[in-house]
């Protein structure tokens, strides 16, 4: 039951990732073209639809199916992305902090206390209202503000494996500090870290869905789910697939990564030594 | 001559605090040990738990900083050799295979670490002085690419000794390397140890709370209290003639096979020393069952005689009678 829950997340996940690869090769219409004669056309399936457009149109008759294609490169970018930025600052810090503790870990709890208290729907409204909104902005505001949790843990778990005697013993081999760090220490604390980064993802995705929403996020005609969402919700009452599509899309994102993460850290967890 | 190690009084303080308004603790793990080993011999360094003989042996190993004193190795101060000269003189060998091994390398990658530290031995000549080096130790060559989790408790310490000598050092540090250990497997590795010394002609300093073990591996004994060494002896005299209260009482505390003995009454008392609160006069007297009343006032200075070292007030008017 639980191999089969893993299973169909990471089933979901590597579907969304192909979708976002091979997008260009399988949308049927480019999403950025506009036809003011087949505005919220429904989707195939309803009365009126058609089989020219599978998903429907948009207000402005934009392909459905094709912006939702475009908006999974858009998803999977900000989540890899933010998670790979947020994972090298956060895993920095906490493995610092952790491993040479005293003084040096002070500064990393004081910086990571700093993080906490800073919220991050007004910094990313500073930011965007400071140097406009883009993909890259996004990515890096949420980047730069979601480590805190890769950060705790790596903190944590490095402390443990420091004191651990093949620590003592790879210095006492003479290895280098860089050596000891990211070869002794790091391997050791990944099996954690993994699962925080599919939870990062996940928060990452819903955060850019939300900022876009709120049009803080990726600008306008950039297909991203949260910004179809927030151009859909005007004609929700009389063509809600608008913002049902895209909706339940995020949903079962958000949920196969969650899914794959839980998995993973069972998984993960079982195959550990100890 | 130069000794293999030199310590000269050397201290280790640690410092903790509770909380921000707690009372700071100090601890002395290390509390002025001296002694000289030369070259070829083994120092068997016996204590009870919290003693101090791992702070002493950390600091050895250059893994601790010293607080106060110093160190030689080799006739050299350790504090001013750099981390690649340390690890070719003097190695370790750990308590515990489970942890001592990381368990996200394989076999052959652990114990070529010291090799690829040193930065200039190439990855063939690493190679093969592994092979070398594991087949010594009994290791067979597929077992070179298995990860410690596929390892017996035996082979992992194997994997450690291996790991420890495969640079040549002069001195091996063995922090209790048998007590993690099946009993079956513990003659095997003290063996090996044993064997090892002989043909590379090694310095070790044996660290362990069985004196069992350390009657067969070790040339000299040193009994550690409270962070100082209490009785210094070569290892027949100091079975056959204990001097110090703290040595016959460790050595009555070992178990005889014969049943219905039950455990015996070593006459140490309930109390447990404690490295925080060190007592004044003689260090021991509180659990001395032939504690004197000057024995807590004054403390016993380190008495010498016939290449022998005893701290205790008594061993001085008794020297000699025994």
């Amino acid at each position: 039951m639980k191999h089969a829950a893993t299973s169909l997340g990471a089933l979901i996940v590597f579907a969304v990732l192909l979708a976002a690869v091979v997008a260009p090769l399988v949308a049927p219409h480019d999403p950025f073209v506009q036809d003011l004669n087949q505005r919220l056309v429904p989707p195939e399936w309803m009365d009126g639809g058609s089989a020219v457009h599978p998903f429907g149109t948009d207000q402005l008759g934009r392909d459905y199916l094709s912006r939702l294609l475009y908006g999974a490169r858009i998803s999977m970018m900000i989540g890899i992305f933010t998670v790979v930025t947020s994972g090298l600052i956060g895993i920095t810090l906490g493995v610092f902090g952790g491993y040479f503790g005293g003084k040096i870990d002070e500064v990393v709890m004081f910086i990571i206390t700093c993080r906490l208290s800073i919220p991050l729907i007004l910094v990313a409204l500073t930011v965007v209202a400071l140097i406009g909104s883009s993909l890259l902005v996004v990515i890096l505001t949420l980047g730069l503000l979601l480590w805190e949790r890769f950060a705790v843990v790596s903190r944590t778990t490095t402390m443990q494996v420091r004191n651990l005697d093949y620590i003592a013993a790879a210095q006492a081999a003479g290895a280098s500090r860089r050596h000891i760090l990211l070869r002794e220490v790091l391997p050791n604390i990944l099996t954690p870290l993994v699962v925080v980064a599919t939870l990062e993802m996940a928060l990452a995705i819903l955060l850019e869905a939300a900022l876009s929403f709120l049009g803080l996020g990726v600008p306008p005609p950039l297909p991203s789910w949260g910004l179809m969402i927030a151009e859909g919700k005007d004609y929700m009452f009389f063509s809600p697939w608008v913002i049902m599509i895209p909706g339940i899309a995020l949903f079962v994102l958000v949920l196969g990564i969650n899914l794959l993460g839980d998995g993973l850290r069972d998984l993960l967890g079982a195959a550990r030594p100890t | 001559m130069t000794c293999a190690v030199e310590v000269r009084d050397v201290r280790r303080v640690f410092r903790t605090h509770a909380g921000m308004l707690a009372p700071e603790r100090v601890v002395r793990a290390v509390d002025g040990v001296s002694f000289a080993l030369p070259a070829g011999h083994v120092l068997g360094i016996v204590g009870e738990s919290g003693c101090g003989k791992s702070t002493l042996a950390r600091m050895i190993l250059g893994l601790l900083p010293i607080s106060e004193g110093e160190i030689l190795v080799d006739g050299r101060s350790l504090a001013a050799m750099d981390r690649r000269e340390r690890a070719r003189l003097i190695q370790p060998v750990f308590q515990d295979p489970f942890s001592s091994l990381n368990p996200r390398q394989r076999v052959r990658d652990i114990v070529a670490l010291p090799l690829a530290a040193q930065g200039n031995i190439s990855g063939r000549q690493q190679r093969d002085q592994v092979m070398e080096m594991l087949a010594r130790v009994g290791i067979s060559a597929e077992i070179a690419d298995r990860l410690p989790a596929q390892l017996s408790g035996g082979q992992r310490q194997r994997v450690a000794i291996a790991r420890a000598l495969v640079l040549h050092p002069r001195i091996v540090v063995c922090d209790e390397p048998t007590s993690a250990l099946d009993v079956s497997v513990q003659a095997q590795i003290l063996n090996l140890l044993a064997e090892l010394r002989r043909d590379l002609r090694l310095t070790y300093l044996f660290i362990s709370h069985n004196l069992a073990v350390v009657e067969h591996i070790a040339t000299e004994v040193a009994v550690m209290y409270l962070g100082r060494f209490v009785e210094r002896a070569p290892v027949d005299e100091l079975f056959r003639d204990p001097r110090h209260p703290y040595t016959r009482a460790l050595l009555s505390s070992v178990l005889t096979p014969e049943p219905g003995n039950g455990i015996p009454d070593v006459g140490l008392g309930e109390t447990y020393p404690d490295p925080a609160n060190i007592p004044p006069g003689c260090r021991f007297h509180p659990r001395c069952p032939v504690a004197l009343n000057r024995c807590r006032t004054q403390a016993p200075d380190n008495i010498v005689t016939h290449g022998r070292l005893t701290e205790c007030l008594l061993a001085e008017g008794a020297q000699g009678t025994r």
